[in-house]
């Protein structure tokens, strides 16, 4: 990988004394928030667009808290396969390890005004958004306190104050929705895009193709993100895709290729989307990532890939993996500080897991709560206007 | 009371009968929009007792000044139940523009998708010269694709917008029933109350004259069972205007059938400000013998069938049922306690339709109040034929109706 760096270096000198006072696992590196440039490995290819240069703009704070972060959800997603074999989550549980550069690369780029949808495969886009794990744990397990209050489940997480849109189960149905979501950015001029994302399986949807007639026809700040994972449940891209060039579907919508497993590459592509999406319209960015659990908590994953295949990208590709490789070859922590703060979140973890245990099933009474809003006080009268038959609740 | 309603939780949010107090006026609070003050007028039981107030955020105001004869409806008001002397005559098809126009002045996050409703006007005029008055933007054109754009309503409605999508028929949207089912209707659940879908859903169904199978469908049945919805079937100008209004200003997703027939209908109505109650039946005719529910179209076979059978010397009370979505026990239950008869005439299907849920309700509900069977005529369980005989033996007819009622009150 090449590497060029601008500043960091010199401040490995600087202030050793300091370093005793913070906690053992916070150098004053991590928080500096100089400048490094870094070039992707791979380079983006682009379709009805110029790429977005490789060099990708950072600091050590940023890549510590990638790392972080993703640590923080793939201990999660693991957490979750373990409570789904131990029946505390049932139902669908579709875990997210492998592409967590997608989302904290993601993450990265925007800010809470930008809008996120995306499919089922939500724990970790919910986390990236702000969700607490405690909040995540208690929703899988349908206790009260989880963030949709129980009764979402795995693939209904939603955070408005975070312009989070979800979670959704149906296929696809979150891209016209996403679009949707776009159109009121464009009408309450808010200068703020939003980011839909769907699968390789969901690319193949009709629906996906009429919403981005529409988005492109009226120019809607709308970013279609195509997590192409290479298997559409049990079923591989080149069976199921008689194109399987996703940034190309769009025709005559501009695309973008990007590596997802490189968290850096994910940030610049997505930076570049937003200043294109509020100037000309959608963009499509197609992230090249994997998922090495199954489709579901149901599926074994090893019936339509190898072993090898999967343990071939996690050597190779893994995104976590690669961040460490970037924060010990930059000087920004050590070895033994990186695993310090894995067993750190991996704890957080546990507690939020041994927290959300503890929460309560919501009572009976929620059955019948959250399905219609409560009108205002109007008041409305009768047919023959005589007399006043009722308040609206 | 509240225990009758259609499913106990739907009791809970949706309970018009338990606070009727009309000394209590309670301004509509709105915290996404900003504070506008607006005239509402109250018609009194006689007439002329008349207040009217403005609305200001959660403020009631009661000592406003009484303006008489605001509202010219003469407590002797016979035959229509919905006609004023004084207001202004239109069709069906403007009385629902005039709704919609008045909200989107009143609300700037009202705004109109669907096919052909901005430059062309709406296949059926309803949004006629709206996209002149409130620009490309608020009245939008789409492209053939119901699924997405349905959708996209969905999704501008979850961030505050209030989008009226309009199907050019409704029969299009069975192409969008994933969104309105699982989007639509779910999503304040799922979200665990994040998230609120002030939807309105509208077109024309209902079979027409000729117009062929697929265009003379009746979605009502189909949507009935999903949960999260309201829906509501317009009849006359006045309660096409109301319910318009009051689905726009509702919070929940309404869903609003029109019928193609009945939008050329004339009639006069009030001037002023009005809504009429998402939920709430409507008395029609009162009468003492059987009570016959109906909504939309088959109102007015009802009321033609009603006139033979008040020369043939029976006094039938018929109610507009208007609220498909949830039913109005109360007027129902009230009506039936008193004439210990029901008839069910509607447009829909037999199988599955809405006359099979209300009987079920009925039965459910007031059991002991009946004298007799509760009868359902509705259409046939057949694809409408195009000709036009067949067309017309496909829906019941005043005629089916007078025998039905003789059968009943035997």
């Amino acid at each position: 990988m090449a590497l060029s760096r601008l500043s960091s270096r010199s401040n490995t000198f600087l202030k050793p004394a300091i370093t005793a006072l913070h906690s053992p696992i916070r150098r004053h590196v991590s928080t500096d928030t100089s400048p490094i440039t870094i070039e992707t490995a791979v380079p983006f290819t682009s379709h009805l667009c110029e790429s977005p240069s490789r060099s990708v703009e950072t600091s050590s704070e940023e890549i510590l808290a990638f790392f972080r972060d993703m640590a923080r959800m793939r201990r999660m997603e693991i957490a979750a396969d373990s409570l789904y074999k131990a029946k505390l989550i049932r139902g669908f549980c579709h875990l997210y390890d492998g592409q967590e550069a997608l989302a904290v690369g993601m993450e990265a780029a925007i800010t809470k005004k930008d809008a996120i949808i995306t499919s089922y495969r939500d724990h970790c886009t919910f986390i990236g958004r702000g969700g607490k794990l405690v909040d995540a744990f208690s929703e899988l397990m349908g206790r009260k306190t989880g963030c949709s209050h129980g009764k979402g489940g795995s693939m209904h997480f939603y955070k408005k104050d975070a312009s989070f849109y979800g979670g959704h189960g149906i296929v696809g149905a979150q891209i016209p929705l996403g679009c949707g979501l776009a159109f009121a950015q464009k009408y309450n001029k808010d200068e703020a895009v939003t980011f839909t994302m769907y699968g390789d399986g969901a690319a193949n949807q009709g629906q996906l193709f009429e919403a981005l007639n529409i988005a492109a026809l009226w120019d809607l700040p709308a970013i279609l993100v195509c997590e192409n994972n290479h298997y559409g449940m049990g079923t591989a891209t080149w069976r199921s895709a008689k194109s399987p060039a996703y940034f190309k579907r769009g025709d005559y919508v501009p695309g973008l290729k990007v590596d997802g497993m490189d968290a850096l590459a994910v940030k610049q592509a997505c930076k570049f989307a937003k200043e294109h999406a509020l100037k000309n319209g959608p963009i499509i960015l197609e992230m090249d990532t994997y998922r090495y659990h199954g489709h579901s908590m149901s599926d074994p994953g090893s019936t339509y890939r190898t072993r090898d295949e999967i343990s071939g990208v996690r050597q190779v590709r893994d995104p976590i993996e690669r961040v460490r490789k970037l924060l010990l070859s930059h000087d920004i922590a050590t070895e033994k500080e990186l695993k310090d703060m894995e067993k750190e979140i991996r704890k957080e973890v546990d507690d939020a897991v041994a927290q959300a245990k503890e929460s309560p099933v919501p009572d009976s009474s929620e059955l019948f709560t959250n399905m219609y809003v409560k009108d205002c006080g109007v008041e409305s009268f009768g047919a023959d206007r005589k007399d006043l038959k009722v308040t609206l609740p | 009371m509240s225990a009758i309603l259609q499913g106990a939780g739907a009791a809970t949010a949706l309970s018009p009968f338990n606070s009727i107090d009309s000394n209590k006026l309670v301004a509509p609070s709105r915290s996404s929009l900003s504070v506008r003050s607006k005239r509402y007028i109250v018609a009194g039981s006689d007439g002329t007792n008349n207040k009217t107030f403005a609305s200001s955020s959660l403020i009631a105001r009661r000592s406003d000044p009484l303006i008489p004869n605001a509202v010219a409806t003469k407590a002797d008001t016979a035959a229509s139940s919905t006609s004023s002397k004084s207001g202004h005559e239109l069709l069906l098809f403007e009385a629902l523009q005039e709704g919609l126009e008045e909200e989107m002045d009143r609300d700037p996050h009202v705004c109109v998708m669907g096919e052909d409703v901005g430059h062309y006007g709406g296949s059926y005029k309803v949004t006629k010269g709206l996209a002149d008055k409130f620009g490309d933007l608020r009245v939008l054109d789409t492209p053939i694709c119901e699924n997405a754009f349905t959708g996209m309503g969905i999704g501008a409605a979850m961030t505050g917008l209030r989008p009226v999508i309009e199907g050019m028929n409704m029969g299009f949207l069975l192409l969008a029933f994933n969104q309105i089912s699982n989007n639509c209707g779910m999503l304040h659940y799922t979200s665990g109350g994040q998230f609120t879908i002030p939807v309105v859903i509208r077109g024309p169904g209902g079979v027409g004259r000729q117009l062929g199978a697929e265009h003379s469908q009746r979605l009502e049945s189909y949507f009935q069972s999903i949960p999260g919805i309201q829906m509501v079937a317009c009849s006359t100008p006045y309660n096409a205007k109301g319910l318009m209004k009051a689905a726009i200003r509702s919070e929940n997703p309404v869903i609003l059938f029109e019928h193609v027939l009945l939008y050329n209908l004339k009639e006069s109505i009030p001037d002023e400000d009005y809504i009429c109650n998402l939920e709430e039946a409507e008395m029609v005719r009162p009468g003492e013998h059987i009570t016959i529910l109906t909504y939309s179209r088959m109102r007015y076979h009802v009321m033609q069938a009603a006139k033979t059978l008040v020369n043939k010397g029976y006094d039938p009370e018929v109610i507009d049922i208007r609220s498909l979505k949830p039913f109005d026990l109360h007027t129902i239950g009230n009506s039936v306690k008193k004439t210990h008869r029901v008839l069910i005439v509607e447009e829909c299907m037999r199988t599955g339709g809405i006359g099979a849920s209300l009987t079920a309700a009925i039965n459910e509900n007031f059991h002991d109040y009946l004298d007799a069977p509760v009868m359902c005529l509705s259409s046939q369980d057949v694809p409408t034929p195009y000709a036009g005989t067949l067309e017309e033996w496909t829906v019941v007819q005043p005629a089916q109706i007078v025998t039905a009622v003789e059968q009943l009150c035997q």
